[in-house]
């Protein structure tokens, strides 16, 4: 009888610690459900104010001043400068690097090299702002004399430097998931291990490495200290990387920094912005966590 | 072969780059900031003053925020990791809750931190207090808690589960006495690896408007507080090259932080690994 009953409370135990682990991992739903509630309510009160069409179709950003304006353009752009600096770093650099470790770096090398390029991942991003803004700028001023203070372009080879790991790691991820037996038939057809590797690994890795690329971008777009310290507060709508402008991350800090009462036009403003954010780096995620599942789905 | 040689040569050009980068990095702030690290820099607050100004209530605020960060991520991070790896595999739930992680740990954290400013700070009424910065820093941080505390309980053999059934555990007794143990070293690296990440987060803080002029050291956590960070961001936008330096040091101080949280985790998983044998 005793045992019975010892027995019935341990199933009862059991049900409880399981749904105790369930409500736990469900809540993590309910965090993306609170970022979109909260991006959803402030946005849509700051477009009774703002026209959605003049919000991302115009080319003026003054919230601050008092002729206000509230086209979102000037930021995105340079967003999109930064970014694409960035990338024009981390992409081909990371790639190169995640061949070389894959295919070519004895194994040794590569437990070696591995964990000292992912350091670059784990230095706060305050502390790549302050290498931007102290160090990168004054050294290509030397060869840029037109170059100002606050540019896209130091702070743009720096997150190019920031993700380079992240793109290095899960491309070569992909690099090595390509069965050993497409590079021996390679080889037994005569192919160097260059030829091997670009003709064949590479291509057939395709969309994983395109899966780290636009997450890549994904962190890019979302990357906010660096801008915040080394890109300036000039809402610009320019392609000029020698010029101070501003991102949409670094808008977010500004306002926050400064003394805006909550349920004014000027605060909503960062939700407005943030949503943008939210929905760039959202649509870029999901795409690459698709072509990630997909690339998994071709070798296993 | 040619072709492989230049492959090689530029690849390591590149990663030798790289890694001259980060000596660069940290060349200059040891240089610039080594200078300024004394017994008072820690202990002093923030001043109009570089020369007088220290760094104590960001330092204390740093440990309040990431103490209480921890004690709500990583309870609730390894439990729901735990559900999605050996209770819930297969369902439909547990397909849309690993899909939805899977995006959050890709969300900017600055999105995070308008999250905590509606939610915490406004919805809730915690103001810009410690427990606000706990909170958004915790919900920023699960994602990675789950995702590598799944990834260690991953590593442990089936078999230990299945031995521990047939002798007639129940799940929890097994996952509780056979797995967690095991899976331990992986788990405590990945807890401390999350953790760093939260100690040098600016941006979601900044939002929820952690102050960035303290001159107090939080007492509780409805308290005001600034962080590490945020106190270096301070300095580094002003115009003063003395606050530059005192910037630096602040880095430093930062990066001693997390190397010794790393050298912590490294012994702790060494240690446990000779322990089990």
């Amino acid at each position: 009888m005793a045992m019975r009953l010892s027995n019935r409370i341990r199933r009862r135990a059991e049900t409880v610690i399981e749904c105790v682990l369930f409500l736990c991992a469900a809540g993590s739903v309910l965090i993306t459900a609170g970022i979109i509630a909260v991006l959803v309510m402030e946005t849509a009160a700051f477009l009774r104010d703002v026209s959605i069409v003049e919000f991302l179709t115009g080319t003026n950003w003054t919230p601050l001043f008092s002729d206000k304006h509230f086209g979102v353009l000037p930021l995105v752009a340079g967003t999109a400068l930064v970014s694409a600096i960035a990338m024009a770093i981390a992409l081909p650099a990371g790639l190169l690097s995640a061949i070389y470790l894959s295919e070519y770096a004895p194994s040794r090398v590569r437990r070696v090299l591995k964990p000292t390029l992912e350091l670059l991942a784990g230095v706060p991003t305050v502390v790549y702002g302050y290498f931007a803004l102290l160090f990168v700028t004054p050294l290509l001023q030397q060869w840029i004399p037109s170059l100002s203070g606050f540019n896209a372009l130091a702070p743009g080879l720096v997150m190019g430097l920031m993700i380079l790991p992240l793109v290095s790691s899960l491309s070569e991820d992909a690099l090595h998931a390509v069965p050993d037996g497409l590079r021996e038939a390679a080889f037994a057809l005569g192919s160097t291990r260059m030829q091997t590797t670009l003709r064949v690994v590479v291509p057939a890795a395709v969309s994983g490495i395109a899966a780290s690329f636009i997450l890549g971008i994904s962190r890019a777009i979302g990357e906010t200290m660096i801008v915040a310290v080394a890109a300036g507060q000039q809402p610009r709508l320019t392609a000029n990387p020698l010029v101070p402008v501003e991102t949409m991350t670094a808008y977010i800090v500004q306002v926050s920094l400064g003394d805006t009462p909550a349920g004014t036009l000027e605060y909503r403003t960062i939700f407005a912005v943030g949503m943008l954010l939210f929905i760039m780096t959202f649509t870029l995620n999901v795409v690459s966590n698709w072509l990630r599942q997909r690339f998994k789905g071709m070798y296993s | 072969m040619f072709g492989d040689l230049l492959l090689q040569t530029m690849a390591i050009l590149i990663i030798l780059l790289a890694l001259m980068a980060l000596g660069a990095l940290l060349v200059d702030v040891f240089s610039d900031g080594f200078g300024r690290l004394s017994w008072a820099f820690l202990t002093s607050f923030p001043s109009r003053r570089a020369s007088d100004a220290g760094i104590y209530p960001a330092l204390i605020g740093t440990i309040f925020v990431i103490g209480l960060t921890a004690l709500v991520a990583v309870p609730v991070g390894i439990a729901s990791a735990i559900y999605l790896e050996e209770y819930g595999t297969g369902g439909r739930w547990s397909r849309l809750i690993e899909i939805n992680i899977a995006n959050l740990a890709g969300v900017p954290s600055i999105i995070y931190g308008l999250l905590g400013l509606g939610l915490f700070v406004r919805t809730l009424g915690f103001g810009r207090s410690v427990m606000a910065g706990s909170g958004t820093l915790a919900l920023l941080v699960l994602p990675v808690v789950i995702l590598s505390t799944r990834e260690a309980l991953r590593t442990v053999p089936f078999t230990i589960r299945e031995a521990s059934y047939a002798l007639g555990a129940t799940k929890w007794q097994t996952v509780w006495h056979q797995v967690l143990p095991v899976a331990m070293p992986g788990i405590l690296t990945g807890l401390i690896f999350a953790l760093s990440r939260a100690i040098g987060e600016t941006a979601p803080l900044i939002t929820i408007g952690a102050l960035t002029y303290v001159p107090f050291a939080p007492d509780g956590v409805w308290s005001p507080f600034t962080v590490l960070p945020i106190q270096i961001f301070n300095w580094l936008s002003r115009p003063q090259a003395a606050f530059a330096q005192n910037a630096s040091a602040g880095i430093i101080v930062l990066l001693l932080v997390l190397l010794g949280m790393n050298a912590v985790a490294i012994t702790l998983r060494d240690r446990y690994r000779r322990f089990r044998g």
